[in-house]
């Protein structure tokens, strides 16, 4: 199915990605041609094929369920664009 | 013989027999990123006091009879390694500002082995890219030329281009990459270097911006087979803060580049044969089987029947972990900011400030596919049809110990080629993103030239874990092809 400017906006909303109109005219003779391209996949038969998730050839490890780092405020809040004491600042969410 | 024409072997051997200091091999490389990195633009930045630091730390060690196998050799790395106190943008302008506060665990490893850092490599932003075209901090100039066109600017390939462009004019003796679809095989072909995708899990990716978690693998760049090796065996190793890194051993890597291949049984995959594949690469591909054959290989003929399927199951599953791991540049606790009406228009105005074309509309198909209503049709479907790619290489892995195959589809390419059209970039990965999908290893070696002089590299994949059959029929092809053939652009030229 062909996506639409409506579509697009709406994707680009849950993306949190800031979207001009003329833009997501473009994006949508992009992202048609690419989900053209994609529709292949359709061809596969996948019938009682489990997903993959992951070429990981082995089991994950597992560790005990413990604080095992932190304790340095200063670090993490480093590269913070805006700080107030050991916060990180947005803008006021609540009038 | 420059310095900077070293191989890594060489200068191991060089350093430890005092033929030449480590501060005089890290100078001769910053003179040389000095003379050809403006024109380049193949580090984004250069850490000249930290290298010279590290250098003469190597060699008071090196008066000890310190051994590391790294001690003084001078690397670049992709800008997407965190490296502490030195800035790292992933090639976006969202995290121009952005200095670490910790070192990924690969680059702390190569550091651990004595390593010199010259500094931070151009990219693809976040890695999603063939072509280095991506990057924030503009494109990357292959050191390669065509015969017939000096002027044609080139790109090195990518999305690890300035790994790539460093390594093969000399400005580095060796370099890091990633590769996620092809990002460290496909530069190497385009470069005349050898590049290693080990296997899923073989190196941390604990500190590596995360671009698709299941498809990210750190590897290197090198000049000979043998270096990649000794950088691979460097970078490898079970890290707690990495819960897909393998807690497994790590072989001797360098004693298998001297195995050979004799009674190796090599599969040709039939499917490779794609339309419109340059004649000369059919040709060096049909060169490769020779020469293993002659080294003692058994050729098997062998079908992978998804193969065609591999990048389009790609273009699902690498955007859809990129929309998830890139919800974390939001403004708000690193990167850039752009002030928005509310806290929602501030995360808008950011994200579509601070990151590119490609990448934007790389997050938004990740978006739609992992969407209500379209998970299924999409995502569920391309993760099911990955299933069917990997059970082909473990079939054919009970037949074969490798497979052999071009590395990319084409020689490097001009800047701008193939940027009007997404889907003919995303072409250039082809033949390299179904060992991303199923995690096998696989490297590219340089195996000959095109009619224009520029390199064209082959490409090796075999069973996960077993890098050695990697190394070895890397070795052999390397010897057979005999590929010395040099970039214009390079040190001291």
């Amino acid at each position: 199915m062909a996506l639409d400017p409506t579509t697009v906006r709406r994707i680009a909303a849950l993306a949190r990605i800031h979207v001009e109109d003329a833009e997501a005219e473009t994006l949508v003779g992009e992202l048609n041609a690419i989900f053209g391209w994609i529709e292949q996949l359709n061809e596969v038969n996948i019938d009682g094929v489990d997903p993959l998730t992951s070429g990981a050839h082995m089991a994950l490890k597992m560790r005990e369920d413990v604080v095992n780092d932190g304790g340095y405020p200063e670090r993490i809040l480093f590269n913070a664009p805006d700080r107030a004491g050991d916060f990180f600042a947005v803008p006021k969410v609540v009038e | 013989m420059m310095l900077t024409d070293l191989t890594i072997a060489e200068a191991q051997a060089g350093l430890r027999a005092r033929d030449f200091s480590a501060e005089e091999l890290t100078l001769a490389h910053l003179n040389a990123i000095e003379a050809l990195n403006p024109r380049l633009n193949a580090y984004l930045s250069v850490g000249h006091a930290q290298a010279m630091e590290q250098a003469r730390a190597a060699d008071a060690a090196l008066a000890q009879g310190d051994t590391r196998p790294l001690l003084g050799i001078p690397l670049g790395i992709k800008d997407l390694f965190c490296t502490m106190g030195v800035r790292t943008t992933a090639g976006s302008k969202i995290l121009r500002p952005f200095i670490p506060p910790y070192e990924s665990t690969v680059t702390a490893n190569l550091l651990r082995d004595g390593a010199v850092f010259l500094g931070k490599t151009n990219m693809d932003e976040f890695a999603m890219g063939s072509s280095n075209m991506t990057s924030h901090y503009g494109p990357v100039e292959n050191p390669w030329k065509r015969r017939q066109d000096e002027d044609a600017v080139l790109v090195p390939g990518g999305s690890s281009g300035g790994s790539a462009a460093v390594v093969a004019a000399r400005l580095a003796m060796g370099a890091t990459g990633t590769d996620t679809g092809g990002s460290i095989r496909q530069p190497a072909s385009f470069c005349g270097l050898v590049g290693v995708k080990p296997t899923y899990g073989r190196c941390s990716r604990w500190g590596v911006v995360a671009f698709a978690s299941s498809l990210d693998h750190p590897g290197p760049f090198a000049r000979t087979v043998r270096d990649s090796a000794i950088l691979l065996a460097s970078m490898s190793g079970h890290d707690p803060k990495d819960s897909t890194s393998a807690d497994v051993p790590i072989p001797d890597f360098e004693a298998a580049c001297d195995r050979g291949v004799k009674g190796l049984r090599i599969g040709v995959p039939r499917e490779y044969h794609s339309d419109g594949m340059p004649e000369e690469i059919s040709a060096l591909w049909r060169q490769g089987v020779t020469w293993l054959r002659q080294a003692g290989a058994e050729i098997v003929d062998i079908s992978l029947p998804h193969t065609k399927y591999g990048l389009g199951t790609y273009y699902i599953v690498a955007p859809a972990e990129a929309s998830s791991n890139l919800a974390r540049y939001d403004g708000v606790r690193f990167g850039t900011r752009e002030d928005g009406e509310d806290l929602r228009d501030l995360y808008e105005r950011t994200r579509a400030d601070g990151f590119g074309p490609e990448v934007r509309r790389r997050i938004m198909i990740g978006t739609y596919v992992l969407s209500a209503g379209y998970y299924d049709a999409y995502y569920l479907r391309a993760q099911k049809v990955r299933a069917l790619i990997m059970r082909d290489f473990n079939k054919a892995f009970q037949t074969v110990d490798a497979l052999l195959t071009p590395t990319a589809p084409s020689a490097a390419f001009a800047q701008g080629e193939k940027m009007d059209d997404p889907v003919k970039m995303y072409l250039n990965d082809v033949f390299t993103v179904p060992a991303n999908l199923a995690g096998v290893p696989a490297a590219s070696v340089p195996a000959g030239l095109d009619a224009n002089g520029l390199p064209l590299g082959l490409q090796v994949i075999t069973r996960a874990f077993d890098e050695e059959t990697l190394f070895a029929v890397s070795a052999a092809l390397e010897r057979a092809a005999g590929f010395t053939a040099l970039p214009t652009l390079r040190a001291g030229v």
